[in-house]
């Protein structure tokens, strides 16, 4: 979209929701701290305080409410802006168990919708419209966000990993479409296999595609190998959003972040914090490694 | 070299299967499911070949080897026909409801040479991993007791039926859940002498059970708890840790990290220290070439594709190993029909003792 700006420093929001990939105990210290979704907008103001005003996040059940409290406090959160991550995938793998795949698809269908009724009787995906159910699965997810600027709006990357191994790469052109058309939005793309995605995605057309991907100095979940990655950055036409920046914590923050400086065509960092010292303290370095953006 | 293989049965695991097997490098992939739900979708979008029936799916294409991911029910005898077909054969866990099968499949895949394995992943988790290296290794001494625990939020009401909510179908907190520490259970040690106390208990399922819980009982003297439960909302999603205690140490381990307490180092394993020892999964974690959910589900495949393109050779979860674990299953099954002996003995009284100020 022309004009789009994404700011250098996105704040992510698995330290909300009990996600580590360190450590089940530090999870679920982190999940009982922010049980109270209160602490979660105390954390979100002082992210926005230090500078930091672009959130990326899933389409958790209860962003629902962090949306309501924005919705609240307009001028407070004028230049607030949500980069929406869908789906909450845990949320369909546990009712696929709970009700079989038509079951779970019924699910979260909305109540009254013809597609409710023609999956009913479904026997075939094809015949009953592909296209016309993902769009309807993209506006249950995005329904939450009414009213509130969310100028990227994400895949998730269970769901891109899924679609992108099971070559039915077009698929990612009706997300595209339909995120450009319907919300004005520049669609983004979450990856574990960022070369593969970028070849893919450029395979049916969606040029200079935002893609978010682990990308740390060790290499940790870079799949396709990190240099692959460096080679994409290198020479590909793509804007690039790093996550797992730390590894984990397995890299030191500015050891981390200097690193990133190296590569070409970063266009952003998103990042998780709990505090308002270590938020502040990873501006401070990506200002000063990576500048404040274009 | 190129391996042929067709994925049948696109339910929840086999999609994922499906999308890890056809982005191998290795691999051709053919798609099977009868329902017909995805592969309109699968034939348009991925425009692979497609079929609904097995038999003529057989028939027809020149494969190499399948990989099984169809309700438990029908692992047997989609097996069966595989190996009778000549072919190499991944089948997803739990193997067959009845061990009789199992160990007739196993001899089967043997006699024919094929390459077998069960999508027990945990087995690819670093984590687990290296908690094998260190239970072989002796560094805990001997170990006298294990904890094995799987936790997540399956089903959290009462309401939905599917085949994975009926244990007939091999649905099931036993069959969907326990499996899995078990097979780590058989990994580490083996097939238990017998179990005792098991409780397989509906919470909010009409069919099946929702919490399992077991004694299990080693040569030698080892026991082990079963601790599973699949209706458990505090847990994101399916936990599964392992719990070691042995004379020299405490070894714990899930996804995420190996901890190990060692009373005093043994040179058998370097590089672990007198007191805490932590390994994260950033450092047990070998790459993938493909990720989808976890790299243990792209490296047992990749295990497997391997082992199947050269036509022979281990995979870490083969048949044989996949019927110790259905086996103990069944061990378990008829525990649970015997009828427990619930012994109201008189509790034992202490002495009464002065209690005084400085004695509480």
């Amino acid at each position: 979209m022309a004009g789009m700006q994404i700011d250098r420093l996105l704040f992510g929001d698995n330290q909300f929701f009990g996600i580590n990939h360190m450590s089940e105990e530090k999870a679920r210290a982190q999940a009982m701290r922010f049980q109270d979704t209160a602490a979660i907008i105390r954390v979100l103001d002082a992210a926005m305080e230090e500078g930091v005003r672009t959130f990326m996040c899933t389409t958790h059940d209860r962003i629902a409410e962090i949306c309501d409290h924005m919705r609240a406090n307009p001028a407070k959160y004028r230049d607030f802006r949500f980069y929406p991550c869908m789906p909450y995938a845990h949320k369909y793998a546990n009712a696929v168990t709970e009700h079989g795949m038509i079951g779970a698809a019924l699910h979260f269908m909305p109540d009254d919708g013809v597609f409710r009724t023609a999956l009913r009787g479904a026997t075939s995906l094809a015949t009953k419209d592909i296209e016309g159910i993902i769009k309807i699965l993209i506006d249950v997810e995005m329904k939450m966000f009414r009213g509130l600027s969310t100028p990227v709006i994400f895949l998730q990357n269970v769901i891109v990993d899924l679609i992108l191994g099971m070559g039915m790469t077009e698929v990612f052109a009706i997300f595209h479409e339909h995120v450009r058309k319907k919300y004005g939005a520049e669609p983004g793309f979450i990856t574990m296999n960022m070369p593969r995605l970028y070849h893919a995605l450029t395979g049916i057309g969606i040029e200079n595609p935002i893609i978010c991907a682990n990308i740390n100095k060790i290499g940790f979940r870079t799949c396709g190998g990190l240099d692959a990655y460096a080679e994409v950055m290198r020479n590909g036409r793509l804007r690039a959003i790093a996550m797992s920046i730390f590894a984990s914590g397995a890299i030191p923050p500015r050891e981390a972040i200097a690193w990133l400086a190296t590569l070409p065509n970063l266009e952003a960092v998103v990042f998780g914090a709990s505090s308002r010292a270590n938020i502040a303290a990873t501006k401070a370095l990506v200002d000063e490694y990576l500048g404040a953006g274009a | 070299m190129t391996l042929k293989i067709a994925v049948v049965g696109l339910g929840k695991m086999g999609l994922s299967h499906f999308a890890i097997v056809n982005a191998h490098a290795m691999t051709e992939t053919v798609a099977c499911d009868a329902s017909g739900f995805l592969t309109d979708g699968i034939r348009r979008y991925a425009k692979l070949p497609v079929y609904r029936d097995y038999d003529e799916m057989l028939a027809k294409e020149k494969l190499d080897a399948v990989l099984i991911a169809t309700p438990s029910r029908l692992h047997a005898p989609m097996v069966r026909k595989a190996l009778e077909a000549g072919l190499h054969v991944f089948c997803e866990k739990p193997f067959c409801l009845d061990w009789n099968d199992s160990e007739a499949l196993t001899k089967l895949a043997e006699a024919r040479g094929r390459v077998t394995q069960v999508g027990y992943h945990y087995r690819y988790v670093g984590a687990f991993r290296e908690m094998k290296r260190i239970v072989e290794s002796g560094a805990l001494g001997t170990i006298t007791h294990v904890l094995a625990e799987a936790y997540g939020p399956v089903v959290l009401r009462p309401k939905g039926a599917t085949w994975r909510t009926d244990r007939a179908e091999g649905g099931g907190c036993l069959y969907d859940y326990a499996a899995h520490p078990l097979n780590l259970l058989n990994w580490y040690f083996g097939e238990p002498e017998g179990v005792s106390g098991t409780v397989l208990a509906p919470i909010f399922s009409a069919e099946t059970d929702d919490e399992v819980y077991s004694t299990l009982h080693w040569p030698g003297g080892m026991s082990a708890h079963l601790s599973v439960n699949w209706s458990d909302e505090s847990h994101r999603k399916m936990s599964t840790k392992i719990t070691m205690t042995g004379t020299n140490g405490r070894l714990y381990a899930d996804r995420q990290e190996c901890q190990l307490y060692l009373r005093e180092p043994v040179p058998a394993l370097p590089g672990y220290g007198r007191g805490w020892n932590v390994r994260y999964t950033t450092e047990l974690t070998a790459p993938v070439d493909f990720y989808l959910r976890g790299e243990e589900y792209s490296a047992q495949i990749d295990d497997f594709v391997r082992a199947a393109a050269a036509g022979a050779g281990a995979t870490l979860n083969d048949f044989a190993s996949a019927t110790v674990t259905d086996r103990t299953i069944a061990m378990m099954l008829a525990d649970r029909e015997t009828k427990a002996t619930r012994s109201r003995a008189a509790p034992a009284v202490a002495a009464p003792r002065r209690r005084s100020w400085f004695g509480r």
